[in-house]
Order: structure tokens, then sequence, then C-alpha cells
């Protein structure tokens, strides 16, 4: 039943994995001028999809204003945050769609050398990749000047970190860079660089072809357009889903959860968790719980404890380490909740913890630390109970 | 360049574009707490003890890394910036294993100072420290991570100022640490034992290799005969260590601080400075004379070799240009065998009971003195090595009042110096002594330059050049008349290294360079008092250059102890047979 209203809704969108002349939106691309195609990007409204949702035309304009001979376009298929696993099925499935998002980008800030970050464990896609590259490069020779070379990850997730990623293409440990500069303005080697998830680019090459007006038609004012989920979980179709934004979560289990859900997680490690009590009022795009994709599924048989203790681990190990407030915060947090769940400390703790995450958001240096509060304080407020028994 | 109007803690300041917010605060002279910035080091932003709220923005910004922009309004003392500082002292405080009241740091730690300032009098956060054993096999620096907060200023350290890289950041998260080559001792890796590293380090985490005990044993042992000397930066470094103000001069209270803690001889490494001189113009001229008529054994450009940092990293990074190395030893290690040769000869004392102890600025040096082959006197030359840092707790140890010690003088035989030695303690010192003795050498003259003062080779400049033309020779070196001389000056080895890519790539004009491994020269060496910046280091180089002026005599040369130290003992001159066992040594390859 659910399913066939899932295909249903699916096929109405269906952008990125249809089928698409790539050669001739990138002609149709280069035809335009850049600044025309800016406007084409307002008008569709259309946000970054790697999680942080920066407007994508506003980031091209930067990087095209910055001063500078050389520039770059970086594709972040770093797809680290637990429970994402769509940039990958996008690049074998449609990875012109992507060559030609970046295509448009340089044309559109003057860029000549794009980059694909792909994920070290994703180096199995590597050969087929370049071969593929190689096809895009004789389709576009002789109208773009532009050369698109593959890096492999370095492993970490901070390494999806957009400015750790380019430390890291640089040779360098994968740490976050102070912001400002921010990469539009000086970004690999220093030069103006965009960096762009695979989805975006994506849905950039389907604006080209569609027009502005159809993406933005999709979605909700504040959340235009459609989004690649990762659903995983306790649910009976687990896989990736193109969906309009703006679903209420009440609609999203209805369609996915497999009748017991008691909290879903959305967008991942650093992401929110909603208790059941929340599904109806809680919209999933910018203006309720944003996403860059991963959806997690919790039924009733589901310790929420463990669940955060998981995503703790995860931090502890994941955080680059260099700032105080994330290297010690996770530490804390994950060893707070083990000395609280084994009565070694009183449940007043918590809030100890929890006003600590205050500096962890404030005063972190990268997204990771800032985020780390989102799935802390969303599971402490809602499963309070779990956590102390 | 371009002005930039904001205001902080509402009161208004105008800067150059690029500015940090920290820097515009110190404009108005508002403090922000730092840890990991340092003035020398490039910006890392990584402890975020300096964040500060700008007015529009919910992410508080690290102002030692954020520029300005026209119109910020920035808050440093908001409460949500008190807030997150306390808790970030909180953080710091509760992954430091620091037991403070023991730490060689304690009242001059950077973490210690700002916990006292901004930590919670009750820290809720678990202790998470991890207790680890610090690693004790280098003789000059310890490390004892427990008491790390991973600023990396050492890390930036060793390889923005020495391009040495023996520390590094390894690990990620929770197990985020710095660490030598593969956690290798430090003994083993390429580590320079230069303290670069130990003088930036905000906390204990990093110290010299301390040999106090050792000291006060010896010199509690009626049978032991201890003889100490001194290097001409300790006593413009030790007024720091004892409350003062940087660039004040102590050398006579120093001695008799020397003398109150019961050394039984007080000499001064100023004396082997200027026999250094001696042997090292020899030297030079000799290789000269053999390049000039023809020889195409001896190598030029020549190298200084008093820095003991600056030849463990020709050892390891140049080693194929270790014949351009002086086999001179350095002062310190000229004057060690000295103390167990000469100073008995002339005394009586049994060489067997001496212990020779130097107060050195380093922490390269207790290395040196370690080396297999600094055993000319058929002992251990030198025995123990302290730095000033060491000395200086001494002294407050032994309760003496320093600041009313009457001043005296060093003990005489070795214990004599002219102005040329004083200034071995700053870059370019080494040159200037050189020049000023070599140029008398050859041409019967003084060098041409007003009072002595041969200012193109001092300065702060990383790399400095100078070229002087020799005129009206004597006799004896009339090949060089009409020569243009050419040095150069590096000080910090990053700037060492240039030198040497220049010399190896066969492109080097010079004929004589100096290198001293720490930025500054000795006068900011790794065993010198903490903090160090540029401005503390343009004060004692100031102090130097006073004291070389102060004194009547200021060319090596003209030292009478050394004519006759030559007359006596090295009666075969410099570079005779005598000095060549004594006083010239030998290095070792370590690719
Ligand atoms: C810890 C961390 C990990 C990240 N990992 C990824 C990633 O794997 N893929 C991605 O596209 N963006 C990731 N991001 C977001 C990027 O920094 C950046 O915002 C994004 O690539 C920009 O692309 P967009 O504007 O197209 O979304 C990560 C951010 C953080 C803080
Ligand atoms: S917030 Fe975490 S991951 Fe980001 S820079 Fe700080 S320690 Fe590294």
């Amino acid at each position: 039943m659910s399913e066939d209203k899932i295909n249903k809704m699916q096929e109405k969108i269906n952008l990125i994995f249809s089928d698409c002349e790539v050669c001739e939106v990138v002609s149709q691309a280069l035809a335009e001028d850049p600044e025309q195609i800016l406007k084409m990007l307002l008008v569709s409204s259309l946000r970054g999809r790697g999680g942080a949702g920066f407007p994508t035309s506003l980031k091209w304009k930067f990087a095209r204003q910055a001063p500078g001979d050389r520039k770059f376009v970086i594709v972040n298929a770093d797809e680290g945050e637990p429970g994402t696993f769509k940039d990958r099925e996008i690049l074998e499935k449609v990875p012109y769609k992507v060559f030609a998002g970046m295509a448009i980008c340089a044309h559109t800030i003057g860029a000549r050398e794009g980059f694909i970050y792909l994920r070290g464990e994703y180096n199995y896609m590597r050969k087929t990749l370049e071969e593929q590259i190689q096809d895009f490069h004789n389709k576009i020779a002789g109208k773009l000047d532009f050369v698109i070379k593959i890096v492999s990850g370095a492993g970490a997730y901070v390494c999806g970190e957009e400015t750790a990623l380019i430390e890291s293409m640089e040779g360098k440990r994968g740490e976050p860079r102070n912001k400002p500069p921010y990469p539009v303005t000086a970004g690999y080697l220093g030069c103006p660089t965009v960096v762009n998830n695979v989805e975006t680019l994506v849905y950039v090459t389907m604006i080209m072809k569609m027009g502005p007006q159809h993406f933005a038609s999709l979605g909700t004012q504040h959340s235009r357009g459609a989004k690649v989920f990762s659903i995983s979980g306790d649910t009976p179709i687990p896989g990736i889903y193109e969906l309009e934004l703006g679903m209420s979560l009440a609609e999203f289990v209805e369609l996915f959860g497999d009748g017991d859900t008691k909290a879903v997680q959305v967008g991942g490690a650093g992401g929110f968790c909603v208790p059941r009590k929340k599904f109806t009022e809680t919209i999933i795009g910018f203006e309720g719980v944003p996403t860059g994709g991963s959806m997690m599924l919790f039924n009733s048989t589901r310790s929420m404890y463990n669940v955060l203790h998981n995503y703790l681990d995860f931090f502890c190990e994941e955080s680059c380490g260099q700032c105080t407030p994330c290297r010690v915060g996770c530490q804390q947090l994950r060893k707070g909740i083990e000395e609280v769940k084994n009565h070694s400390l009183k449940p007043v703790h918590l809030d100890v913890l929890k006003k600590m995450t205050d500096t962890m958001r404030y005063a972190s240096k990268c997204g990771l630390g800032q985020s780390v509060p989102n799935s802390f304080n969303s599971i402490i407020d809602n499963f309070r109970e779990e956590i102390i028994f | 360049m371009k002005k930039i109007k904001i205001q902080i803690d509402n009161r208004e300041v105008e800067v150059d574009e690029g500015t940090t917010i920290l820097k515009a605060a110190e404009k108005l002279n508002i403090h922000i707490p730092t840890l990991c910035h340092h003035e020398d080091l490039c910006i890392a932003g990584n402890c975020r003890v300096c964040v500060v709220e700008v007015e529009g923005a919910n992410l508080l910004s690290a102002s030692c890394a954020t520029p300005v922009m026209e119109g910020m309004k920035i808050h440093t003392n908001s409460m949500k910036v008190r807030n997150t500082r306390r808790t970030i002292l909180d953080m710091l405080l509760s992954e430091h294993a620091g037991e403070c009241t023991s730490c060689t740091r304690s009242g001059n730690c950077e973490l210690q100072t700002l916990a006292g300032y901004y930590a919670s009098p009750d820290n809720a956060l678990l202790d998470i420290s991890i207790k680890s054993k610090p690693d004790t096999s280098s003789p000059s620096i310890t490390k004892d991570d427990s008491k790390c907060i991973r600023c990396q200023r050492c890390v930036r350290t060793c390889e923005e100022i020495q391009k040495v890289g023996a520390l590094s950041m390894s690990g990620k998260g929770e197990h985020a640490k710095v660490s030598t080559f593969f956690e290798l001792p430090l003994n083993t890796v390429i580590c320079t034992n230069c303290g670069q590293c130990v003088t930036r380090c905000p906390t204990g985490a990093l110290v010299e290799r301390s040999y106090i005990d050792e000291v006060w044993d010896a010199l509690s042992n009626p049978d032991v005969h201890t003889v100490v000397q001194t290097a001409p930066a300790v006593r413009v470094g030790l007024g720091e260590a004892l409350g003062h103000d940087p660039g004040g001069r102590f050398t006579g209270k120093m001695v008799s601080a020397l003398r109150n803690l019961g050394f039984d001889a007080v000499f001064d490494t100023n004396f082997t400075a200027d026999l250094t001189i001696i042997e090292e113009g020899s030297e030079l001229l000799a290789r000269l004379t053999n390049v000039l008529t023809g020889d195409k054994s001896a190598q030029l450009p020549m190298f200084t070799s008093c820095s003991p940092g600056w030849i463990k990293f020709i050892e390891h990074r140049w080693p194929h240009l270790l014949g351009h190395l002086s086999t001179c030893k350095s002062p310190q290690q000229m004057f060690g065998p000295l103390a167990k040769t000469r100073y008995p000869e002339a005394t009586g004392v049994n060489p067997q009971k001496i212990c020779s102890i130097s107060i050195m600025p380093c922490t390269a040096k207790k290395f040196e003195a370690d080396r297999p082959e600094m055993r000319a006197s058929g002992f251990k030359d030198v025995d123990y090595v302290l730095t000033t840092r060491e000395l200086a707790k001494m002294i407050k140890q032994a309760g003496i009042d320093f600041d009313a010690l009457e001043e005296s003088e060093c003990d005489s035989m070795l214990g004599k110096h002219t102005g040329a030695a004083v200034i071995f303690g700053a870059t370019g010192g080494v040159m200037e002594a050189a020049i000023r003795t070599v140029y008398e050498l050859v041409t019967g003259r003084q060098v041409p330059f007003e009072n002595l003062n041969i200012t193109p080779v001092r300065g702060m400049e990383g790399i400095r050049e100078a070229t002087l033309k020799i005129e009206g020779t004597v006799e004896k070196y009339r090949f060089l008349e009409g020569v243009e001389v050419k040095v150069a000056i590096a000080h910090g080895l990053i700037n060492a290294d240039k030198l040497m890519e220049a010399v190896n790539g066969g492109n080097a004009p010079w004929h004589f360079i100096e290198v001293m491994a720490c930025p500054g020269g000795c006068l900011s060496g790794g065993g010198q008092p903490i903090p160090t910046s540029p401005d503390i280091r343009a004060a004692r180089a100031n102090a130097i250059y006073e004291e070389d002026a102060s004194l009547l005599l200021r060319k090596s040369h003209e030292n009478p102890e050394i004519t006759k130290l030559y007359e006596e003992f090295l009666v075969d001159g410099p570079l005779g047979h005598t000095s060549h066992h004594l006083l010239h040594t030998h290095y070792t390859p370590r690719p």
C-alpha cells in the first residue's frame, strides 16, 4: 500500500535519477551568461544538500566575484555521515549529471579545474568514474576548458567538512580551518573554491534543464524542491528515496515506519532525534528539522541510551580533536551519561552536561562540534528516563 | 591600507584591514585571554579560550583568528563569553593531569594563570585525563603528554621556526596528541634538542630535563670540587626568571649568587668564547689560504659550530655538508676540557674530583655535553648542564635575595673576557666577534666601523648578509688584498636550511656563515626564561650589546688570559696539536 504511494510520489518528482541528455544541458548552460545562471539558481531557491543548506546561488556568486585567476570546483563525495549512502548511488547511476553540474559551476565562477573528493571506501568506483570523466572531457572538448580529477578521501568523517577536505587535498592533516576566510574566497591552494555536495550539483543540472520554476514549485516556502533521503533503521523498506521537502514526520513514518516507530533521527549523528509525540508538528526541511539526507527510524525495542552512546562513541572518535569544546566536550558527554547510567552520578549531571553543550555549540571551530548538542539535547530532553534507568 | 572602524565593548577603534579582533582589542588595552596563540607562530584558533561575541552572530568568534569587518560590534566580556570561557577552562582542566604543586612550570604556567582567573571554583566536569609516563629519554627535553592541552604551539614551533618536524599531531578526537615519529622516544628521533618548543609550551608538557638534584649533590659533597661556567646569554635572561623586566644585565649579581650557592670556582664561558674566536678565526684564515692558493680539498663557506641544535640539524638533514662545519667545539665544550686539564694543573686540584657544571641558555647543550666525543680531558668534560631557568630555581631554593647581592667578578684564569665574547649571545655575534679579530690579524688595523660596532651583521632579520673588502693587508696575508669577504648569518633553523639549500646547490657566494639554531640566537635559547616574543628578544639583544659597549676590552685577541693560555698551556698555538686535541671535534652524519 504505502509502497505504491511512495512510488507515485517519487515518479512525480524524479529529478535526480531521471535520464538526461547531459550534453545538451551543458551546451545550453554554456550559452548562458554566468549572471543569468546565478539568477536561475536564485529563483530555484536551491540550498546545499550536504547538510548546512547554504544557498547555492550565493555560494557561486561569492566565488565568481572573488578575485583570482585560478579557481576550483570541488564535489564533496566524502559521504561520512552515519546513515547516508545516497551520494554513492548518485555517482553510480547518474555520474554525468554530476560532471555537468561541475561544468556549469566552472563556467559560472570561471574555474578550469574540478575535483571529486571521493570517500576512500568508494574507491572501487574510481576506475569506472575515470573512464566516464574521460568520456565527458571528450564531449565538452572545444566548448569548455575544464578538467575533472578524482581525489581519494582521507578516511575521516571530519574530512567531509569542506575546509578539512581542502586541507587534506593539500596533503595536510584533515583539520578544519578558521573561517573566515571561507573557501569561496580562499579555498584549495588559497584560491576561490566552490565545494558542493554531489546531490546539489545534480539538482543544478536539472534546474538548467527544466527551468528554475519547476524546482521552486516543489517543497515549501523555506525548503524548495526535493531531496534524496537515505532511509535506514527499523523500516521494512530501507533505501534511497527522492521526496519533496516539507513533509511532516507523521506522514513520513506512516510511509516508512514499521508501525512501532518511537523516534526518528533526522540528519545523522549531528541531527535531531524527534520522539513520536512530536511527529505531527515536525516538518522535514529547513523550517523544521534539516537533514543532509539521513533518516534513521527507531522502534520501541531500541534503547535510546544505546543510541546516544553510539553517537557519542562516534564523535569521540571522529572529532578531529584540535579544538577544546569538541575534543573534551564529546568525552565529557559520553563519560557523563555512563556515570549517570551506572548511578555513580546523580541525574542532575545531565543538566551540567546540557549547559556544557552551549559551549560546544557556540565555540567549536567547525560544524562537527557545533552539531553534537543537537542529538545529545534532543535525546536527553525526550528520553531522559531511558538515560537514567 | 584600508581602515576599518569597529566597536569593542562599546568603544570605537579604527584599525588596518586584516587586523584580528585580538589585535584590535589590544589597541584599546582590552585584554582577551589566549592559550594557543603565540606572537611567533601562525594562527591556530584551536583552544577557543579567546572567543568573543560579535553582535548579530549566533556563534562566538575566535578573536585570534577572526579579522575585523566594518561596523562589527564586539563584546569581549558578555555573559555568553564569560560562561563559555569558564567552560573551556573547566574542559581543559578536566583532561589535564596537572600535578600543579610539583610541576616545573607552576607559577609560570599559562593554563594555571587562566584557570585562576576564569575556571569554576567547583569544576563539575569529570576527570578524563590520561596519566601517562613522561618521556624522559632525552638528555635535554622531557615530554609529559598528560599535561598537554593540544594547543599545538610546539608542533608549529618545530615546523615553522625550525623546519624540523620532530613533533606532529597524531590520532584524532579523544586520541589526538602531540607525537614523535611513531611515538619513538625523543632521543631517537630528529629532534635537535633546541628547546624552542619548551619556551613556547603554555604548560608543563614540555620542559627541560632537569639536573638540579645532581648539581645539589655535587655542591654538598665535600669531596667534589665544583667548577661552574656561565654563557653570555644567561646574564641577560636570568633577571626575568627572578622577577625583573626583560633587558636587565645581571652579570655581577649572578657571579655572587653562584658563589653563594657554593661553587668552588666561578668561571665564564665568555673566556672560551674568546678562545673560540682565536681558533675559529685561525681556521677560517687557513681555509681561505688553502682555497685561494688552489687547494681544492678545503671547503668554503665555513659554518660556525657553537650551536649544538644546529649541529644535530645539519648532521640529520645535510650530512654531506659536514665538511663545511668548523671543527671548533662550542665555547661550553672548550671550557670543559680546560677545567679538567689546565685548571687542575695550575691549582693542584685533583681532576678526578672536579665536577664541571655549565649554566646555559640552551637545552641542546645538555645533549652536547653527553656526546661521546666530548671527553678530551679523559673525563666527561662537562658533567652537568643547567638552563638559566634551573639556575633561577636554585637561587630561589637556596633562599638567596638576588636583588640584595653585591656584584662580584669571576675567578681569574678561565674567567676574563672581552665584549666580543659577550655578543656570542646574540645572532650575528659570533660573526661580529670573528670579524673584529680576523680583520685586524689580516690588515693590522681595527675594523672600519664606528666603535667596533659592525652593525650590518646585527639585527633580527632571519637571514642577513654582509660584504667586507679587505685592503691594506699585512705581508703574511697579501693574497687576500682586495678580496671581498662575504658572510651570511642565519638564526632559526628554517633560515639555516635556506642557506644550506644554496650551499648545496653550489650557488653560495659566502665565505663564512654563522648559524644559531634559535631565533635571536642564544639569548632566546630553549633554556631561557619563559615567555619569549619579538619584543623580549629585542630587549635581551639590547642588553647584550650594552654589555659589550660597557667593556674596555672588546676584541677576543686582546684578552690577556687567552694570551697567557697560549703561552703557558696551548703552547703550539691556535690549531696546534694541543688545541686540536682539546678544542676541536668531529661530527656524526645522521641521515
Ligand atoms: C563534520 C562534517 C562532515 C561533513 N561531511 C560532509 C559530507 O560527507 N558530504 C557533504 O557533501 N558535506 C559534508 N559536510 C558539509 C560540508 O562542509 C559543506 O557544507 C558541503 O559540502 C557544502 O556543499 P553544499 O552547499 O552543496 O551542501 C560536512 C560538514 C561537517 C561539519
Ligand atoms: S569542532 Fe571538532 S571536528 Fe571541528 S575543528 Fe573542533 S575538534 Fe575538530
